[in-house]
């Protein structure tokens, strides 16, 4: 009986390092792995590794993935492939020398580069290097609207700072929320930031910190931005903020059923709103446009922010250079990927799918995003992926607390040029 | 023979290769960790790249972040808000429950059940009782048409704290209650009886035999709040993230945030080195200042 028994687990011990070394020889056998973060359909990845066949994908969950990536690539193992958000984010991992340059093979392939609309690109790009190529869809922040709600009060979807604030007061004094924002999170709060300082700014405002120049938060176009931003908590525009957390489901909500009557929300929120409250769809009182105008300002009216998109890179310690490399050139937005994404209700960064957009479940919506980013002289990417993770929980703590009036617009400026 | 050399052995104590066991994993799992986190806080570590001497930069920069420093002060208050919150009410409930009456046994198993929840599953509910569009205080208040009372319990900086100090009481007062109740059915019935026989009241009673005789569970007790109080992580984090602003960013969370989301981790283990002797020496001297150490009898 315990003879039997031992034999068994023997036998079990061999079966499993067989298995495990089944699976290194599999892993440096040529096939390509990649890494990449669950979205609420992985089709179009899973379609592209199929296709490609000698290659494989693994699938994890957002916030536990950044730490996986940081602990594989650190120790020099891990994926061939992987995706990340661009940015600060990946610039670490270029400084590192994590992440390989994909410069030369875009300019060997023309087709292959173009085939992207710059102004995303850009952003896994550093020094005129490109390091990672778009892997899913472009998420422009928008200004949503309740428009049963602007009915019921005669109001006109705000187009001007001006046009705004009175629209916050007629509201308030009507006791609706004018502005849902999901401030517990703190990362909706940017989304203010970093349209507001566009527009009073213009781009070049937020590039000088992102540059690293001294003393850039110290620009007086921040400060004003700040200041016109405190303002707004003045005046009420944004309720219950302090405790009320962005999680996909409240915030969409609350603008669906006309607790509050706008929101400014990345563009899944328009999926969001129609699982949360699908009537305020199906009734066409979903409304949205872009973030209004500041007269005297910087910025161009047309500049977006929001994700440009999630992207690919390839790790410099990949065995499988070549392959992977073709794996992103023949797959990663490929005539079928980018069928896939669009049915997914995904919108790509490439040019010229119009038509495939028209067909598309949301063809309005879609279209509208499509065509705002293709018309937008900067699209910029939010800012805590474009700063190192040190600056970026910096920032989000420090407007947080600009917005609960603890610090002046200065505070915070001054703040903000002591991080690194 | 064989007897009289047992008994030999056992009057040495038992033999030290016993404790090896246990000896190993603690060099292996606290002693080598806390060394590593000691090296670490002298460098400039990002997680991903080596990291990189820094000298004392982050020491020096641990006297003068005004942050951290309000982090620590956040967790001293909130250790004594903590202890002078749930140790009244568990030595009350405590005695209450130790009385053999069956209804006092159905309480005490209905005050017991906050501590079989996880803290996670805690700060979830409470969080979700307490939002200001869905929750449940909200709706009552708003029935109640009272909604000026409903206060942001958890966004307003200066209620969040007492809110967080109120939910930890909550789920940690009935462990205090099952150390004071074991406590309190140790005191032998015949001091009771022969106090009673001298004329003692209730009050009498519990103010001269009860409280001076739980001298030793309370001191447990309050080893436990108040190093406890320390490592209190998990249920802020998910009520309030340490917001708003730096409201409930206490010094544990402060790591968290400078570690993990900054990407400091030589920062943070500086600060970490700070939880870990603040720990040791918060319990020496708690032993020390109620001579714990002598496990002098409470009856004496």
């Amino acid at each position: 009986m315990t003879k039997s028994r031992r034999a068994v687990a023997l036998v079990a011990a061999l079966a499993l390092a067989l298995a495990a070394l089944a699976a290194t020889a599999a892993a440096s056998g040529g096939k390509v792995l990649v890494w990449t973060i669950q979205r609420t359909e992985n089709n179009a990845e899973n379609a592209a590794v199929k296709s490609f066949k000698n290659a494989s994908v693994q699938i994890f969950a957002n916030d536990p993935y950044k730490q996986k990536l940081s602990v594989s690539l650190g120790s020099g193992k891990g994926p061939d492939v992987f995706m990340n958000w661009g940015g600060g984010g990946l610039k670490q991992y270029v400084d590192a020398h994590k992440v390989v340059d994909l410069t030369p093979y875009l300019n060997a392939d023309k087709k292959w580069k173009n085939r992207f609309f710059a102004n995303v690109l850009q952003t896994a790009a550093f020094d005129g290097r490109d390091y990672g190529i778009p892997n899913v869809g472009m998420q422009p922040v928008l200004l949503f609207y309740n428009k049963a709600v602007f009915a019921k009060y005669n109001l006109q979807p705000p187009k001007t700072w001006a046009d705004l604030l009175n629209v916050v007061k007629t509201l308030k004094d009507n006791s609706v929320t004018p502005f849902i924002l999901g401030g517990q999170s703190k990362w909706p709060d940017l989304m203010w930031e970093e349209y507001l300082v566009d527009r009073v700014g213009g781009p070049q405002a937020f590039d000088a910190v992102a540059a690293g120049k001294k003393n850039a938060w110290s620009n007086p176009d921040i400060i004003k931005a700040n200041t016109m931003l405190q303002q707004l908590v003045d005046a009420g525009a944004f309720g219950s903020f302090e405790s009320t957390t962005y999680d996909g489901t409240v915030t969409a909500t609350l603008l669906g059923t006309g607790k509050g009557a706008m929101e400014l929300m990345g563009n899944w929120e328009y999926g969001a709103v129609l699982q949360n409250s699908p009537n305020t769809i199906k009734n066409n009182e979903l409304g949205w446009q872009p973030f209004p105008s500041v007269p005297g300002g910087k910025g161009n009216p047309k500049d977006l922010a929001g994700n440009t998109s999630n992207f690919y890179s390839i790790s410099s310690s990949t065995k499988n250079l070549a392959s992977a490399v073709k794996f992103l050139k023949t797959q990663v937005m490929s005539p079928a990927y980018i069928k896939t994404l669009i049915s997914d209700g995904d919108i790509p960064p490439v040019k010229g799918i119009q038509a495939q957009l028209k067909k598309s479940a949301n063809a309005t919506f879609t279209l509208y995003n499509y065509n705002l980013v293709q018309n937008a002289p900067h699209f910029q990417h939010s800012w805590d992926q474009v700063l190192s993770p040190a600056a970026a929980s910096a920032l989000l703590t420090n407007l947080d607390r600009l917005l609960l009036k603890q610090i002046t617009p200065q505070q915070f400026s001054a703040n903000m040029n002591k991080v690194k | 023979m064989q007897e009289t050399a047992g008994a030999g052995k056992l009057e040495q104590g038992a033999s030290p290769l016993l404790a090896l066991p246990a000896l190993v994993l603690f060099a292996l799992f606290a002693l080598v960790p806390m060394g590593v986190v000691v090296a670490l806080s002298f460098t400039n570590y990002n997680g991903i790249s080596a990291p990189t001497s820094a000298g004392l930069a982050n020491w020096s920069r641990f006297l003068h972040d005004s942050t951290t420093h309000h982090a620590i002060w956040l967790s001293l208050e909130i250790m004594l808000l903590s202890w002078a919150f749930q140790t009244p009410l568990s030595i009350l409930l405590g005695v209450f429950v130790a009385g053999r009456e069956r209804y006092r046994a159905v309480l005490a198993a209905i005050f017991f059940l906050p501590l079989l929840f996880s803290a996670a599953a805690i700060a979830v509910t409470w969080k979700n009782l307490l939002d200001p569009n869905f929750g449940l205080v909200q709706n009552l208040a708003h029935r109640l048409h009272a909604d000026r009372f409903p206060l942001d319990w958890l966004g307003s900086p200066s209620l969040a704290l007492y809110t967080v100090v109120f939910i930890i009481s909550w789920q940690f007062i009935p462990f205090h209650m099952l150390l004071y109740q074991a406590g309190a059915r140790q005191i032998p019935l015949d001091v009771y009886e022969a106090a009673e026989i001298d004329g003692a009241g209730r009050s009498a009673k519990f103010w001269k035999i009860t409280l001076p005789l739980l001298r030793n569970t309370i001191v447990t007790s309050s080893t436990l709040i108040v190093v406890g109080s320390l490592t209190y992580f998990d249920l802020v984090f998910i009520l309030t993230g340490g917001g708003p602003g730096f409201a409930t960013r206490i010094l544990p969370l402060d790591m968290y945030i400078n570690g993990f989301q900054a990407n400091e981790l030589g920062y943070a283990s500086a600060i970490s080195v700070v939880l870990v002797a603040a720990g040791l020496g918060l319990s020496m001297l708690l032993i020390r200042l109620t001579g714990f150490g002598k496990f002098r009898s409470a009856y004496e």
